[in-house]
């Protein structure tokens, strides 16, 4: 009795241990003129997520989206005993790479990916509770960009803030983005998670509708790509 | 279709003639010693067919540069384009990426691929049965976007195996894209392909698509026919030999 038990403590072990698994994470940013807040990268339970397109955006989400700020999203891994990458506080530049380390517990089994893009008023790139593989090996995945349909895109200068109008402008932003542009829009038709129509923008620095570039701050999705190597 | 023809009679008439040859040479021989040649193993050839069809709505596709290789790739996202790619993207020049030193067998389409053809294309390499294919081609209509296939590995495709893939537009990042009178080589401008002058951000990236007048830009030669999106190409590969 005492060694059949043992065997199937064993076999509980090992079976977990399989679960488990140690990740390599490099992100890149395929744009030619956008840039990506800070990434939450995280391993959490399957029943959990941070954002399900066709629904509304949790207040945890529109904060990412609207503002960059992903301290909501990671209290939620958190209180579910997901595993989180270290975040890095830059900005990601376009056609630029950042590689995470993630250790992942055995009940974490999908992970997900959040940031916002800049310069915009609440568009991110997401992944959505993707099954991490059991089998060891090198996966490519190719992310688009989604409106959290929290903020009408009028694609000007304004506030991070949740439900306050206008983009957020950081630094490396401010010489890029234009100025005095007279609003795209000030409705947001559809209020729940949908891949982002993109940005308008327009040729004029100063005036017109747009303060993006219509030129560079654009793209097509795909505008990221997620090579996850499980070891 | 006078060029197929003849490509179709030259691959007739030449085990012909090679049959000839040696027979000639076996009656040449007839009243010396026999001597074994030397033992030179026939090479081993693999070959393909890469068919290219165009998706977009109104952007030809240059004629297609078709590439094995086995080291490297073609460009790299994040990175300054090759000045051989960048013939190819601002003016669909595929001569420099043929003439590349990482090129061990190159083809090139026969003529521009217009949006809903199909072109194949074959290509075969001696003794390399796990070659990188590299394809690449303009969308003409644009400053200097371009599509394909970056060092895929064939290894895995055995005779009569097939694979296809789509394929994203990408940005060669060496011209801005202006969209203005005089900047695109396609039928939309007839302006200027290749310039040596990098003002654009000299990185690769994928596209950011078109603007277009209709979004604006007034002095764009574009309309949104010309818009294009992902994918803009298929890509097949079969492994004939």
């Amino acid at each position: 009795m005492k060694l059949r038990n043992l065997i199937l403590s064993t076999a509980l072990l090992s079976g977990a241990a399989a679960n488990a698994a140690e990740l390599n994470i490099e992100f890149q940013n395929l744009t030619q003129g956008i840039y990506f807040t800070p990434i939450l990268v995280a391993a959490h339970p399957a029943e959990s997520s941070l954002f399900e397109t066709g629904e509304s955006a949790s207040d945890e989400l529109q904060m990412m989206a609207e503002g960059g700020d992903i301290s909501g999203l990671a209290n939620i891994i958190a209180g579910v005993n997901g595993n989180a990458a270290e975040v890095q506080a830059e900005l990601t530049a376009p056609g630029m790479s950042r590689s995470f380390a993630l250790s992942t517990d055995a009940n974490n089994t999908v992970l997900s990916l959040t940031s916002m893009l800049l310069p915009t008023n609440d568009a991110f790139v997401g992944l959505d509770n993707w099954t991490i593989p059991t089998e060891a090996g090198t996966y490519t995945l190719y992310l688009n960009a989604y409106d959290a349909g929290t903020e009408a895109n009028d694609e000007i200068r304004g506030s991070g803030a949740p439900g306050q109008a206008g983009m957020p402008v950081p630094p490396p932003l401010e010489a890029l983005v234009g100025t005095g542009g007279s609003g795209v829009t000030a409705e947001e038709t559809n209020t729940t998670v949908h891949i982002h129509r993109g940005n308008v923008g327009d040729s004029m620095n100063d005036g017109g509708i747009s303060d993006i570039n219509s030129s560079v701050q654009r793209w097509l999705n795909p505008i990221a790509k997620l090579t996850v190597t499980v070891q | 279709m006078t060029n197929l023809k003849l490509t179709h009679y030259k691959k007739q008439l030449l085990p012909l003639s090679a049959l000839f040859m040696l027979s000639a040479c076996g009656s040449d021989n007839n009243d010396t010693t026999e001597v074994p040649p030397a033992e030179d193993p026939a090479p081993v050839i693999s070959s393909y067919e890469i068919t290219v069809t165009n998706l977009s709505h109104a952007q030809p596709l240059s004629p297609v540069a078709v590439v094995l290789h086995s080291t490297g790739q073609f460009w790299t996202i994040g990175e300054s384009a090759s000045e051989e790619l960048e013939y190819l993207a601002e003016g669909g020049d595929n001569s420099f990426i043929l003439g590349h030193s990482m090129v061990e067998s190159g083809e090139s389409g026969a003529a521009p691929i217009a949006p809903g053809a199909s072109e194949t294309i074959s290509i075969s390499i001696e003794d390399n049965d796990m070659p990188l294919l590299s394809v690449i081609t303009m969308l003409v209509n644009t400053n200097d976007a371009f599509t394909g296939l970056n060092a895929h590995n064939l290894a895995e495709l055995a005779p009569g195996d097939s694979w296809s893939t789509t394929a994203h537009v990408y940005d060669s990042g060496t011209e801005k894209n202006s969209e203005a009178s005089g900047t695109i080589p396609g039928p939309v401008d007839g302006g200027t392909g290749f310039d040596a002058l990098r003002d654009d951000v000299d990185f690769v990236s994928m596209h950011p698509g078109i603007v277009a007048t209709e979004d604006g830009l007034t002095s764009s030669v574009l309309n949104k026919v010309h818009a294009f999106d992902n994918p803009v190409a298929k890509i097949s590969v079969s492994r004939t030999e």
